[in-house]
């Protein structure tokens, strides 16, 4: 099979070459929308994508998927007055299911009768000790705690999130989760009109 | 060759009357063997049973008893289910049990783990220092007394985070206040450590290999790593040379310990999930899978057929991307400097944007739930699927291979160099591709078909050289058969919901022992898990691929040039996360 030395080499070569003279064919076909366009990013990376392959971060940046998790949110309806609805109940489900254990809720006592009631005095995630696994956001019963898609955390000090931090509107978490939240939406409101027909019975 | 005996009706006690008993716990199987009888059971099991493979040792501290037990997996390499055998010894000081290095070579590194984690001392072990902790640490972590440092609780989920969860960081609590103490008249500022090293290269002595008839000559000892760019880690190799020849070496591990298995018994069962992820953070699709088996074989539940496809498909994409990330590595090792490996990363890139569709992460996966999987597949990812797994990567694979196999450098690099033969495969415990590419069709997808790999169409790859080309080129094969196990899986997958059970964020695990074991892309991941009906698991080990293909590592390497132990290694493919856990 190896008649002549070398020949097993060449024959690597050529594929770098291949790949080589790929890059400059897909550049001009894509002429002006290979780089920096939504189209361009994709088609690089699909079935058909040949030559460079690499997406030049931060000027370019590849979509994430809907189910992609980064550090939990905390979602707030908006009030008819623009008042912030935490959906957070304290009930405790997340930092009891986390596993790295960096959910820390202080809850609400309400000082008239000292009973506690939902809305969490505090809310702590310590983002750095935080594993992205997601698994608050699954078995959260309330819908409150989501995973977030943004990344760009990188800071000098310390990354511990407080309420406020964690907080964003139930419209933000829509859109970076429109299949999700449509299906949560739906089912929430079916369980607020069987509820609402059993009490008008 | 006759049909071997199902290893489940081998009767132990019958041919050991009075010294080996049926291990009768509700939940547990196997043979409890007395302590004196050891050797002479293991002895019997290996060469009158046919038990040739040594899968897994290891240790379970039963403090509340007062016992302490080492727990033997065994297995023919013709196929079929494994053995246990447990030796139980009190738990006195010192805790001793004979060494099985003598009968069964693989035991090294294992026992060795456990002498450094529950501190049972292995009497014939011909190299018994810590592996994974450093020389001079006081105490075996994995004894159900010993406290961590920043210790807070034996189980999760802590009291202090709700309902008062006053945040404070972990490193405000003064590291060198309650939490560590040091003997009587000991002053760290003081402290040299003792002769380790000294240690270290004494084992290599050990082991060194003398040229009798040549002339004397002095043996200089190198040290590869820590920090050394082909190790893929943290990871140091203590080498003893002639020359440039290997006359013996020793694998130096630990260096990214975190104690995986403490963690995983203060974790719930669910909890440990996530944090398989980690373990050979190059497949965690695959550890997911190996765990939630286990687990599921004591909640006594199947998920539903969607998921097992959709696991089975996921398990084979990790493969592929494992073993492109293995073909890019060794062939940087080989001095293919990088370009080979980006062209492997690229289609492993696309593989990772499914999965990241899928679960959310590209590498910490965390996919897979007891009875299921976490979500089924999203609008427009099985198209994505079909697209890669049936169009692109087929004939990106046979790009790859034209790009390499046939290049001189990796043939003269690759052929009958770092030969493992096919006994020493079997003796030194070696999986996976490892132990194929060595002549030994033994691959736990057909040896004892979980899920339902009973129901594709493949092949378990072989080659015959065991040198480190074969190691190369059977990972191709291996790519090739994860093809067609995903494009058949992908033409059968069924509709229907994907987990059996309604998701709890507290699973209920019935008492008893389970041993979970897959065909991970290193070689059989094991999982063994004892859980006393408690929320968090009693016992909880891995069988890492990579940390027990390490003790074929020394052997493999011996007679070699110097420059041809890091071709090896990369041969070997391992993963640090996994190794040192």
């Amino acid at each position: 099979m190896n008649d002549m030395y070398g020949k097993g080499i060449l024959k690597g070569l050529s594929v770098s070459l291949k790949r080589f003279i790929e890059t400059y064919a897909d550049d001009l076909k894509w002429i002006g929308k290979r780089y920096r366009t939504e189209e361009g990013i994709a088609h690089r990376s699909s079935k058909d994508g040949r030559g460079i392959f690499t997406i030049q971060y931060p000027e370019e940046k590849l979509p994430v998927p809907e189910e992609f998790r980064f550090v939990p949110l905390l979602v707030y309806d908006e009030g008819p007055d623009g008042e912030k609805i935490m959906r957070c109940t304290s009930c405790g489900i997340c930092s009891r299911v986390c596993p790295p254990q960096c959910i820390w809720i202080v809850r609400s006592v309400d000082p008239a009768t000292g009973r506690p009631f939902p809305d969490p005095a505090e809310f702590y995630v310590d983002a750095d000790v935080c594993m992205n696994c997601g698994l608050c956001a699954e078995y959260c019963p309330f819908d409150a705690i989501k995973m977030d898609h943004d990344y760009e955390l990188a800071s000098f000090g310390r990354s511990l999130f407080d309420k406020a931090r964690l907080a964003k509107p139930a419209s933000y978490y829509e859109t970076i989760r429109p299949v999700n939240s449509g299906r949560e939406n739906a089912a929430r409101a079916a369980k607020e009109a069987a509820r609402s027909a059993a009490q008008a019975e | 060759m006759a049909t071997p005996a199902p290893v489940a009706a081998l009767n132990l006690s019958a041919r050991f009357p009075g010294s080996v008993t049926a291990d009768a716990r509700p939940g547990y199987s196997g043979w409890i063997v007395e302590k004196g009888k050891l050797l002479e059971v293991t002895q019997a099991l290996r060469d009158e049973f046919g038990c040739d493979y040594l899968s897994s040792v290891t240790g379970v501290d039963y403090l509340p008893e007062g016992k302490m037990e080492v727990v033997y997996q065994v297995y023919k390499t013709t196929g079929g289910p494994g053995l246990l055998v447990k030796v139980q010894v009190p738990r006195a000081d010192p805790v001793e049990v004979p060494s099985v290095v003598s009968i069964y070579p693989g035991a090294e590194l294992q026992e060795r783990e456990i002498w450094d984690l529950f501190g049972i001392q292995f009497s014939g072990h011909p190299d018994l220092r810590r592996i994974l902790m450093w020389e001079g640490f006081a105490g075996h972590p994995m004894r159900k007394d010993w406290k961590e440092a920043y210790y807070e609780e034996d189980g999760k989920p802590f009291k202090t985070r709700w309902p008062e969860g006053k945040h404070a960081l972990a490193e405000s609590k003064n590291p060198f206040g309650d939490n560590i103490s040091y003997p009587a008249g000991f002053d760290p500022e003081k402290w040299i450590p003792e002769d380790a090293e000294k240690a270290l290269y004494g084992a290599l002595a050990r082991y060194e290999v003398r040229d009798e008839a040549g002339l004397g000559t002095d043996h200089v000892i190198v040290n590869m790593g820590p920090q050394h760019p082909s190790t893929h880690g943290v990871f140091r190799i203590a080498v003893m040379l002639d020359g440039e020849t290997v006359v013996s070496l020793k694998p130096v591990m630990g260096y990214l310990h975190r104690n995986h298995e403490k963690i995983g018994e203060r974790n719930t069962f669910l909890m440990n999930m996530p944090y398989t992820d980690r373990l050979d953070y190059l497949s965690s699709m695959s550890n997911n899978f190996g765990y939630a088996l286990a687990v599921e074989k004591l909640m006594n539940v199947r998920p539903p057929e969607r998921a097992e496809y959709l696991r089975v498909m996921m398990a084979e994409m990790t493969r592929i991307s494992n073993h492109l990330m293995a073909i890019g590595a060794l062939t940087n090792d080989l001095g293919a400097y990088f370009t080979p490996m980006l062209y492997a990363l690229e289609e492993r890139e696309l593989i990772l944007d499914i999965f990241e569709a899928v679960s959310g992460a590209r590498m910490m996966c965390n996919y897979f739930r007891f009875g299921g999987v976490a979500r089924d597949l999203p609008e427009g990812t099985l198209q994505k699927i079909k697209d890669l797994f049936f169009e692109r990567l087929p004939r990106r694979i046979d790009e790859i291979d034209r790009f390499l196999t046939e290049n001189e450098i990796i043939r003269a690099r690759g052929i009958g160099q770092g030969v493992l033969t096919a006994e020493d495969a079997i003796k030194y415990s070696a999986a996976g591709p490892l132990l194929r590419a060595s002549g030994i069709p033994y691959d736990v997808r057909r040896a004892e078909p979980y899920s339902i790999y009973d129901r594709f169409d493949f092949e378990v790859c072989v080659r015959q050289n065991g040198d480190i080309y074969d190691r190369l080129m059977i990972r191709f094969d291996e790519i090739r058969q994860s093809l067609r196990i995903i494009q058949q899986a992908v033409k059968q997958l069924p509709e229907g919901p994907v987990a059996a059970v309604k998701p709890a964020y507290q699973v209920r695990v019935p008492a008893g022992e389970a041993y979970g074991r897959v065909e991970g892309p290193k070689g059989e991941l094991g999982f063994y898990v004892i859980s006393n009906g408690k929320p968090s698991p009693w016992r909880y080990h891995v069988r890492a691929p990579s940390f027990i293909n390490l003790t074929a590592f020394g052997p493999m390497c011996t007679g070699q040039k110097i420059a041809d132990v890091v071709a090896v290694l990369g041969s070997i493919d391992i993963v640090l996360g996994e190794v040192d856990r």
